[in-house]
């Protein structure tokens, strides 16, 4: 079967939105729920030539899930017969939470995670949905997350830092 | 580039200020006084050493020896580091670690936003991402700071103690040498003592509100970020943080 693909695609350069739509079924290693498409870190995707061109940009500067998410586009690709690869890692402009997408953000709340607000504080509890939460930390589980507790419900749960 | 070697060094000075202080605070994994604060650290930690593998990252490509930022970490010695005195400093007790903390980051905001205009693009870039990060420490230790200042009689004592006992280290940010003058002529980064008014006037409005007083002393103690003499912790905290790869050379996984 694999023997198959990688023969077709190797005389056919597979369409971007095709390859956009093979991305999407990629999730954050750190957060299983959202693609990393969602999360706003692929920037772009573009054949230069007969190479495959991927520019993936941190959503912090010292986190580890970005090596680990470079490894998974590449082995996600090489399976769909890309050949010739190039995975670029991009600093500007800076990711901002803002690239979120309204999908991922969905998902996040349904998932535990409050998604980030440009208040600076969650919304509501994603577990009981009040609003009366206080911070209990400024970092996280992960680098891109914070720590908060809900009065009504008594849970701690993770908020997305904005940033 | 006619300035290389100085680019080379400064950007040496960015990365490893980045790294030694992310070290020193990893320090703390597993031992804060509180669990969250001890996630914290770490992640503050995790955070500056994911900016010292960008600055030493370009400076290895400016170098172009085939050196890498992994080698310029872990292979050079005390005498090699460009950090300042100040992220060198034995942790202390939480406090002190919190004062360093808020000096520092008042600082890297100022500078990181002014490296946001450099004349080098890849300074720029890094900078502009780092900087996100650095104002989020800078909320949080800023806070933890007027919180323990303005706290107990105990907590004020420690944060007093502490910025009495680090506030010598703050003068050396602002000293200006043929490398800083090298930058600036070419635009990559500002003069380090333009950066000293809107410091401190940033620096005595936070300990205003921490009850704070900021120490009346224009002597400083420097060398760090030349490397003409750090301090003899640098040598101790390299020791840990250097061993694996000392021991068992060009080690990876």
């Amino acid at each position: 079967m694999t023997v198959s693909i990688e023969k077709e695609t190797e005389q056919t350069r597979p369409a971007l939105d095709t390859v956009w739509t093979w991305l999407e079924s990629l999730n954050d290693p750190e957060i299983p729920v959202i693609s990393i498409i969602d999360l706003g870190i692929i920037r772009n995707v573009a054949w230069s030539g007969d190479t495959l061109e991927v520019d993936v940009t941190p959503t912090y500067s010292g986190c580890p899930a970005t090596s680990f998410i470079a490894q998974d586009i590449e082995a996600l690709l090489r399976k769909r017969g890309i050949i010739d690869l190039r995975i670029r890692k991009i600093l500007s402009p800076p990711w901002t939470t803002e690239w979120l997408s309204a999908k991922g953000r969905v998902q996040l709340e349904k998932y535990g995670i409050s998604p980030p607000q440009s208040s600076g504080r969650p919304r509501c509890c994603p577990l009981c949905g009040s609003t009366d939460v206080i911070k209990v930390s400024e970092f996280g589980s992960t680098p891109c997350k914070a720590q908060w507790r809900c009065r009504t419900c008594l849970e701690p749960f993770d908020y997305f830092k904005c940033i | 580039m006619a300035q290389e070697p100085a680019y080379f060094e400064f950007l040496c000075r960015m990365g490893d200020n980045a790294l030694v202080l992310g070290h020193r605070l990893s320090e703390w994994c597993g031992h804060a006084p509180a669990l969250e604060e001890d996630i914290a650290l770490a992640n503050t930690g995790l955070d500056l050493i994911g900016e010292a593998q960008l600055w030493l990252g370009l400076a290895s490509d400016v170098e172009d020896r085939g050196r890498t930022a992994d080698d310029l970490a872990m292979g050079r010695d005390v005498w090699d580091f460009r950090n300042h005195l100040l992220t060198e400093q034995p942790n202390g007790d939480f406090g002190q670690t919190m004062m360093r903390q808020y000096l520092f980051d008042a600082w890297h905001v100022c500078l990181l936003d002014a490296l946001c205009d450099s004349s080098q693009a890849h300074t720029a870039e890094i900078a502009a991402k780092t900087v996100k990060e650095a104002r989020y420490h800078l909320t949080r230790s800023r806070s933890i700071v007027i919180g323990l200042g303005d706290g107990t009689s105990e907590s004020h004592r420690r944060m007093q103690t502490a910025l009495d006992r680090l506030f010598p280290y703050v003068g050396e940010f602002f000293e200006t040498d043929s490398i800083d003058r090298a930058m600036t002529a070419s635009r990559i980064a500002p003069d380090p003592n333009s950066l000293k008014d809107p410091y401190l006037e940033t620096i005595r409005s936070t300990f205003l509100d921490a009850t704070l007083c900021v120490p009346e002393q224009e002597f400083y103690l420097s060398g760090g970020k030349t490397g003409r003499q750090h301090s003899e912790h640098l040598g101790h905290l390299l020791t840990q943080m250097q061993w694996l790869q000392r021991a068992y050379p060009e080690a990876s996984w």
